[in-house]
């Protein structure tokens, strides 16, 4: 086990020696102390490495991850794994504001609530997250998935493209052209998958889906002002 | 961007280090606010005083014969504790308004606050340095607010640096920025409300003012507030008895909340909150949007 104390020795070290491993496949797990709220830890890693967050981190922790497997013992300021192509980033706490924006790939779990805008354009992110959502979440979200075993702020979905919403609590609003949608068999065994990687023990018919009404996909005179 | 903290103390044992903990959690916001830095302390009152805190570019000249001439005008003792470029007057419960009056005179002088216990520093410059100046370490009381500004909206001058008092030991910091501040400003000029900047924040402050002498609680203030005012922020502001945070409903500006035994603390990032005592085991949590919280003794 490696262990990078941040405050002693600096966030770029950090960061540096994380991106150094690029290309390989490392088998020692890293455990980084100190993180005291800093931001971007642990970003742009490309290697399929372990690493543990021991404590609560500032904006962008896990960024734009590739291949990593990175846990936050703590909670995460906004813009958590934003613009993740793949690997695991696993929050036991809460996550603040767009929480996985933009992710093309990899699985993003939070164990706790997450805030408004989560999952905000993704591209291909799973995310699962086992408290509630904030508002805005999923707003022009285009592919992935989102799992939500909690409520659900206003305006889910708004503008939604072809990601794929669960929800098991309440959604307080749905945004424009996103509405609820039949859950069919293919669904609930998607959803049953991504509930055991994400380490949920809720059923899957527990849930509801949401989706795209598409009826904003092409440009309709009726909705200029 | 721009910085606010605040720290709200329910552990009187922890009063004389109030200084000190909010001068960190300011320091570490510089990062959202390097241009200028200002706080609200709220320490001891004395029964039958009132304070007022004032600032001068030219304190060498203003500050010496102050306390005379202003003694001279209200007839009755005022004391004058100089902090470099401000100075806190006591003066007799009651001559607040008369003061103020007297002081509008006297070129050179910005009232930043006035009230029983509020007394408010605030300058250009890095929060460290800001901090040094006034030895706000060294301060007590208990509990107080702190910005770092990071300016969008008006000049980096010490008119338009937080905290703005909205009241007798009231006062307002702001992380965003108001879209229709310019309207407002005109709205509430025409109703007699002096706003002394082109500052949005000045005109938050002086929109809730204005609603509280129309008869509206705080609270009721910032209710409204999130009716009236068209834009972004994260307010908290500060009372007599403790302090109060609103976010708009879009709730982009960052917040979080720690709370103990010992205290309610307030951080635009949870960086700030890392030196309290025992934040390891605080709670923690982002607070709403469109959410009125108050903490009061």
């Amino acid at each position: 086990m490696a262990t990078y104390d941040i405050e002693a020795d600096g966030l770029r070290g950090l960061n540096a020696a994380l991106q150094q491993l690029a290309g390989t496949t490392p088998n020692e797990p890293w455990e980084v102390v100190n993180p005291r709220g800093s931001h971007a830890i642990a970003v742009g890693l490309d290697a399929p490495l372990d690493v543990t967050i021991k404590g609560s981190t500032g904006y962008y922790c896990a960024g734009m991850n590739k291949q990593a497997t990175i846990r936050v013992a703590g909670s995460v300021g906004p813009g958590v794994a934003e613009n993740m192509m793949s690997g695991t980033v696993i929050v036991e706490g809460d996550a603040s504001q767009y929480a996985g924006a933009t992710g093309h790939g990899g699985l993003l779990v939070i164990k706790g609530n997450a805030s408004s805008r989560c999952g905000i354009s993704m591209k291909g992110i799973d995310i699962v997250v086992h408290g509630n959502i904030g508002h805005m979440s999923a707003f022009m979200a285009q592919a992935g998935n989102l799992v939500v075993c909690g409520d659900a702020g206003e305006a889910l979905g708004d503008s939604l493209y072809e990601a794929r919403l669960f929800v098991r609590g309440s959604v307080k609003s749905l945004g424009a052209d996103c509405v609820e949608k039949e859950m069919r068999p293919e669904h609930l065994e998607l959803l049953a998958d991504l509930l055991e990687r994400g380490g949920c023990d809720a059923r899957p018919e527990e849930f509801r889906r949401y989706g795209s009404a598409r009826k904003l996909y092409h440009f309709n005179i009726d909705n200029a002002y | 961007m721009c910085g606010i903290v605040g720290l709200f103390l329910k552990d009187p044992t922890l009063e004389p280090r109030m200084g000190e903990l909010l001068t960190g959690m300011l320091v570490t916001m510089t990062d959202r606010g390097p241009d200028s830095a200002g706080v609200a302390i709220y320490g001891a009152g004395r029964d039958g005083e009132a304070k007022l805190t004032v600032q001068s570019d030219a304190p060498e000249e203003v500050f010496p014969t102050l306390a005379e001439t202003l003694s001279a005008r209200l007839g009755s003792p005022v004391r004058l504790s100089r902090n470099d470029t401000h100075a806190v007057l006591h003066l007799r419960a009651g001559q607040v308004p008369e003061a103020r009056a007297a002081l509008r005179e006297v070129a050179n002088l910005r009232i930043m606050s006035d009230g029983d216990r509020i007394e408010i520093y605030k300058e250009v410059g890095l929060p460290r340095d800001v901090a040094a100046r006034f030895d706000l370490p060294a301060m007590a009381g208990t509990h107080g607010i702190g910005h770092t500004r990071m300016a969008t909206e008006s000049a980096v001058t010490t008119e338009g640096a937080h905290p703005f008092s909205t009241g007798a030991d009231q006062c307002l910091v702001h992380n965003g920025s108001l879209a229709n501040h310019n309207a407002l400003r005109r709205k509430l000029r025409r109703d007699g409300v002096r706003i002394e900047s082109e500052n949005d924040t000045e005109v938050g402050a002086a929109y809730i003012t204005w609603k509280m002498q129309q008869g509206a609680s705080l609270g009721e203030a910032l209710e409204s507030a999130l009716e009236d005012l068209d834009g972004f922020f994260t307010f908290v502001v500060g009372t007599k008895d403790g302090f109060g945070v609103v976010r708009d409903p879009i709730a982009c500006k960052p917040a979080v909340m720690a709370e103990t035994d010992r205290y309610v603390a307030f951080g635009s990032e949870y960086r700030a909150l890392v030196n309290l005592p025992g934040i390891d085991s605080a709670r923690v949590w982002e607070p709403e949007p469109a959410t009125v919280y108050f903490w009061s003794h």
